[in-house]
């Protein structure tokens, strides 16, 4: 059943318990508990919007930048993650296999921001030994969904 | 001037779903239900093949009875999903879609006089077929009571000594009915004791839900009596590509790849190649929609029976039937006032014979959020002149 319930909010979280329990089969009580179950166990850690600001004029600047760290013995990757991700201009933090260590995604209002972070905040830190920063300059799909959706029915309205 | 017509072809009913068609697309900013084809556009791996094949510039012919390595293909699917045996040599063949199908195989099989049992209702195109093939359509009421499945008493008051064919469709357009193994083997010896042979489209054969499809050509004695009607349209939403293809014993195949060579000469080349990477890697995209369908097939049987309407569980296809018999409406009284009032367009039960009256085929090949609205719709229509 969780499985199932993810699976259909995986793409629509804004299903309701009553309509996910018609569409599985299943009881609103379940369901509602298979979800707050699953919140408590942070398997459901939120439930946000996929927003595309380009459309809203609003000044945003997403940058993806590698990072080269020092891990540090005993805490490995873990400690410098959590001092990168703490700051909320932060939206996404990975750790990579391969030539880098960490992917880190910042959103900032301007240009300025987002150079402003990586130089003040992030370059200097201990463990950091070097950053590579790209800027984001347009985005299509995002969490599995197009963000340029034209798309409009064009089935005929009746077919056998 | 001489009739330049003939009088077989005038003889011929128009669809009854064209007449429902004009009025609706007059209508503006009417929301449909009516569709009955997916509404997911074709799997993206799967139309990428295709525009491959076109760079490659694979635009020729191909043999008549379809791409060597798409026969293949089919026979291992077959054999995969339905357990059907079938030589992709003789026994296979590639057609315009599952329509070319059902209609080659009728005139192939069909002589003047011979009857063709039509379990009704069902998809518009078995009857008309018949006709243009020489035959004579004898049709089988079926019977809301009995989830619209044939039943063996059923057959057997329509046969005549007359009687040839046999067509199932299972799961069937309109109704979402399906026959599981129980059901059909009732029927399995009174076809082989009267010798019928048995045309069984199973174009939705991929869109069970909760049950597993069997086909009749499966039981013992059946193959060698039956043509398997099947094809990419619902199950890989590719109903445009217009591909589909039959399997059944070498005899009858062959003499439906000679009218199929004289009038369509092959199944389009692209599609053909396209089709050969959806039964290679597509399986699991069928399984994301069977699913997503299944989501919105308990949604809508669910508002359905909330309306009070009737409405018996439909385990196959992507359509509920729903008696409307309690609002004291015909189905054509009941679609046309709905889309008036209200603005929804469904397809009254009589489309697909007569025996549908006091039923409505309801397409769920639509997102949940467009049924919701549909549907919220309805319940107001049916609130309305509820008795």
């Amino acid at each position: 059943m969780r499985e199932k319930i993810l699976e259909a909010i995986d793409k629509n979280s804004k299903l309701s318990v009553s309509d996910l329990a018609i569409m599985l089969g299943s009881t609103e009580t379940e369901v509602a508990d298979a979800i707050k179950e699953m919140e408590d166990e942070t398997i459901i850690c939120g439930y946000p919007t996929l927003i595309n600001w380009d459309k809203v004029h609003c000044e945003r600047v997403t940058a993806l930048i590698e990072v080269k760290v020092t891990p540090q013995r005993g805490l490995g990757f873990d400690k410098i993650a959590e001092r990168i991700y703490q700051f909320d201009e932060v939206q996404s933090v990975y750790l990579m296999s391969g030539g880098f260590d960490l992917t880190v995604i910042i959103e900032g209002k301007t240009l300025r921001e987002v150079a402003n972070f990586v130089s003040a905040k992030l370059a200097p830190m201990d463990t950091v030994q070097s950053t590579a920063t790209h800027f984001v300059l347009k985005k299509y799909k995002e969490h599995g969904l197009p963000l340029v959706q034209t798309k409009t029915d064009e089935r005929m309205l009746i077919t056998p | 001037m001489r009739n330049p017509l003939s009088e077989t072809v005038i003889g011929i009913q128009p669809s009854g779903i064209r007449k429902f068609f004009d009025i609706v697309s007059e209508m503006k900013d009417a929301i449909s239900l009516g569709v009955g084809e997916p509404d997911f556009d074709t799997p993206w791996h799967i139309r990428e093949e295709g525009i491959y094949s076109l760079e490659k510039g694979r635009t020729f012919y191909t043999s008549n009875a379809g791409l060597m390595e798409l026969k293949m293909e089919i026979c291992r699917y077959l054999k995969r999903r339905h357990d059907l045996d079938y030589h992709y040599n003789h026994e296979i063949m590639v057609t315009v879609g599952g329509s070319e199908a059902i209609d080659i195989a009728l005139r192939a099989m069909l002589d003047p006089g011979d009857e063709v049992l039509i379990p009704q209702p069902c998809y518009v195109s078995y009857h008309p077929c018949t006709v243009l093939a020489g035959g004579v359509p004898v049709t089988i009421e079926l019977k809301g009571e009995n989830e619209f499945k044939l039943t063996r008493q059923q057959l057997l008051s329509a046969i005549t000594d007359k009687t040839k064919v046999l067509v199932l469709a299972y799961p069937n357009n309109p109704t979402g009915a399906i026959m599981d193994y129980g059901d059909l083997k009732e029927l399995v010896d009174v076809i082989i004791d009267k010798d019928l042979f048995v045309i069984s489209d199973e174009i939705y054969a991929e869109l069970t839900y909760g049950r597993k499809h069997v086909s009749i050509a499966s039981f013992p004695g059946m193959k060698e009596r039956t043509v398997v009607i099947n094809g990419f349209s619902k199950s890989y939403a590719m109903t445009g590509w217009r591909l589909g293809y039959a399997a059944g014993p070498a005899c009858i195949i062959e003499q439906m790849i000679k009218i199929h060579q004289f009038a369509i000469m092959c199944a389009p080349t692209t599609s053909q190649y396209a089709g050969v990477e959806a039964l290679k890697n597509g399986d699991s995209d069928v399984e994301m929609m069977r699913d997503a369908y299944d989501k919105r097939r308990r949604y809508v049987v669910h508002a359905l029976r909330g309306m009070g309407l009737e409405c018996f569980e439909p385990y196959g296809a992507f359509y509920v039937f729903p008696c409307i018999k309690s609002l004291g409406m015909s189905s054509e009284e009941f679609a046309a006032a709905l889309l008036q009032e209200e603005k929804v367009a469904v397809v009254p039960g009589t489309a697909f014979g007569d025996c549908g009256e006091g039923y409505l085929r309801i397409s769920y090949a639509y997102s949940i959020s467009d049924l919701k609205v549909a549907l919220g719709r309805i319940e107001k229509f049916v609130a309305r002149h509820a008795k």
